[in-house]
């Protein structure tokens, strides 16, 4: 087969069959994620139906959400299981900013950006001093304050949530290709930050914290920045929501979302930013697939999340780390 | 005053149970079993399926009933959990702390929505209600299934006390739990003693699980996911892997709960529970009772 060049000055792991390794090179190509950019453009020359556009935009915002807790999970090793605790701060910041005030959509972002990197803070700083398990419970905790407190407060409409949210453009095909655009730009955005001097003071902290420390890592920062970025692309991911379905309620950001989000994670490969997409694309879209198997499907992603740690803890599309030996 | 001091023991008391079990196994292998919370749904659903299976129960007999279907449900959910260790965890003991946590997160998915493939989404009935008359206690309303469940809770915690600081077996326990690899070389079987921790723990899940439906009457199969929460944060603000101090922070907890609601209102009670945990983290992560460690693991 054609292999499409290689980028300089990187070695890869020697082992396995020829085919693996043909297959290993294709994942790791530069190109892959331009591929899937294409596939997500054409997508709708495709398949144009308003179900079909709705389906498509929800599984775009679901990669954005996996992409950023992909910093926090699969970079940095911190299990946040209540992750959807930020999508709901961004989309309620969003939701009440732009029904209140009368804003557009697209003013209330910075606001957003700020308020989640806020959150993020608030619920970092206590906790990330703390082993990780006891920052996963706390962060399930977090999620559930944050539903309970949307679901009381009268600004965020109680149960019944915000309604009359603008979308940010009439047209599902525009809006379609403006969440793709934003999307594309995030997944970038967390994969070169994934490769950057902070990303590798991530992957050593996820992988031998104490080390990490003393080799003049600031362990704690370097969490708590991989926190706040993974708070913030969950807002971000929460305002395209907001602007897609224009009515949220408490009921769309419970335990069962995050679960649903670290699934993605899990199933793609913790720390790989093209397997977080597919794993995303993946858990998005299969359900409406397999629409006969409603009942069973969560029971079908607790049982997969199990076999997937089981036998392939790195997930289906692993990351290969560019330091050869690993 | 008084009413919600008892409210608060009697609610502190399902914490503390339930609690037991995440703290044993969390001393022991430190693991959090996200799952524990879904063994006491599980327990209250066997609980059901036996009551069913039984027929119909007159009200003299309810409660010698209750206990007999709780040991069975003990039973059940005890060997649960063995399973649950023997399948989803040993696996991956040596493995990284992520993939054992989030093998627990598939593990408590997996029981939530197996139970409801098996039972249904809908809220089931329990068909025995421990009818009580009420007591009037120092200005408190007691009634008398109330006094029964705590003292059944309350006997099972002090036989689990006993067990672990006065048996061999509990001595193992402790001792694996300071040190595995040490205490293997000293000839302790590890892995049995693994399991019947975890058919220990589990089995006082299902304990409360019983009555937990009997007393509320309704069950779920989200039941769990919440009152598992609830009694890590009370395992934690009493010293998660001390057995007394777990007991203490479920009652702890649960008096907070009572006073919270009165101040606050039925519906940030939750979160004014999440809310204390963040803050003992925060503040003394080793919990009331719980030695302070310098270790980092």
């Amino acid at each position: 087969m054609t292999a499409p060049a290689k980028a300089p000055g990187a070695r890869r792991p020697r082992h396995g069959t020829p085919l693996g390794r043909a297959v290993t090179r294709l994942f790791d190509d530069k190109w892959a994620g331009a591929a899937g950019l294409a596939v997500a453009v054409l997508a709708p020359f495709v398949i144009a139906t308003p179900y079909a556009l709705s389906v498509m935009t929800s599984a775009a915002i679901f990669v954005m959400l996996a992409s950023g807790l992909n910093i926090v999970v699969g970079f940095c090793g911190l299990l946040d299981l209540g992750y959807v605790a930020f999508y709901a701060v961004g989309a309620y910041t969003s939701g009440v900013l732009a029904t209140r005030l009368d804003l557009p959509l697209w003013a209330t972002v910075p606001v957003v950006v700020v308020v989640t990197a806020l959150a993020g803070v608030v619920i970092g700083a206590p906790t990330l001093r703390l082993r990780s398990d006891y920052l996963a419970i706390v962060t399930l905790g977090f999620g559930e304050i944050i539903r309970i407190t949307a679901n009381n407060l009268e600004i965020t409409g109680g149960p019944s949530g915000i309604y009359g949210i603008p979308g940010l453009t009439s047209s599902p095909v525009v809006f379609y290709y403006i969440t793709v655009a934003v999307v594309a730009l995030a997944v970038a955005g967390a994969s070169r930050l994934g490769r950057s001097r902070l990303g590798r003071a991530w992957r050593f902290v996820r992988e031998d914290e104490d080390a990490a420390e003393a080799m003049g890592v600031h362990t704690y920062r370097v969490k708590l920045a991989a926190y706040i970025a993974g708070a913030v692309w969950g807002g971000l991911a929460g305002v395209l929501f907001a602007a897609q379905v224009s009515a949220i309620s408490p009921g769309s950001f419970t335990f069962l979302s995050s679960a649903l989000v670290l699934m993605a994670v899990v199933l793609g490969g913790m720390g790989s930013s093209p397997g977080v997409v597919i794993g995303a694309v993946v858990i998005s879209v299969l359900p409406e697939v397999l629409r006969d198997f409603a009942d069973y499907r969560f029971f079908l992603f607790g049982v997969l999340l199990i076999v997937v740690m089981l036998l392939r803890p790195q997930g289906l599309w692993p990351h290969r780390s560019r330091e050869a030996g690993s | 005053m008084a009413q919600l001091i008892w409210n608060g023991l009697f609610v502190g008391s399902f914490y503390a149970l339930v609690a037991l079990g995440y703290s044993m196994v969390y001393g022991i292998m430190k693991l959090l079993n996200f799952a524990h919370g879904d063994l006491y749904m599980l327990g209250a659903f066997t609980g059901f399926a036996v009551l069913g299976a039984v027929g119909g129960v007159s009200p003299g007999m309810a409660l010698p009933v209750l206990l007999g279907v709780m040991v069975v449900t003990m039973a059940v959910t005890g060997l649960s959990g063995v399973v649950l260790e023997r399948v989803a965890y040993r696996p991956l003991r040596g493995a990284p702390r992520l993939s054992l946590l989030i093998t627990a997160v598939g593990a408590s998915f997996a029981l939530e929505y197996g139970m409801r493939t098996a039972a249904g989404a809908d809220p089931q009935v329990y068909p025995v209600r421990l009818g009580g008359t009420s007591l009037e206690v120092l200005g408190a309303r007691v009634t008398v299934q109330q006094v029964a469940l705590i003292v059944v809770a309350v006997a099972l915690m002090i036989g689990l006390n006993l067990l672990v600081t006065r048996t061999r077996e509990g001595r193992a326990m402790r001792a694996i739990a300071l040190d595995p690899r040490t205490s293997a070389l000293m000839g302790i079987n590890v892995n049995a003693v693994i399991s019947r921790t975890f058919f220990l723990g589990s089995a006082l899940a299902g304990a409360a699980g019983v009555m937990a439906g009997a007393y509320y009457g309704k069950i779920d199969f989200l039941m769990g996911f919440l009152i598992g929460l609830k009694a890590f944060t009370s395992a934690v603000i009493g010293g998660i892997g001390n057995i007394p101090g777990t007991m203490l922070g479920g009652l702890v907890l649960g008096l907070l709960e009572s006073f919270g609601t009165y101040w606050l209102g039925g519906e940030w009670r939750d979160v004014f529970a999440f809310g204390v945990l963040i803050l003992f983290l925060t503040v003394r992560p080793t919990g009331l009772l719980g030695e302070r460690v310098t270790e980092r693991v």
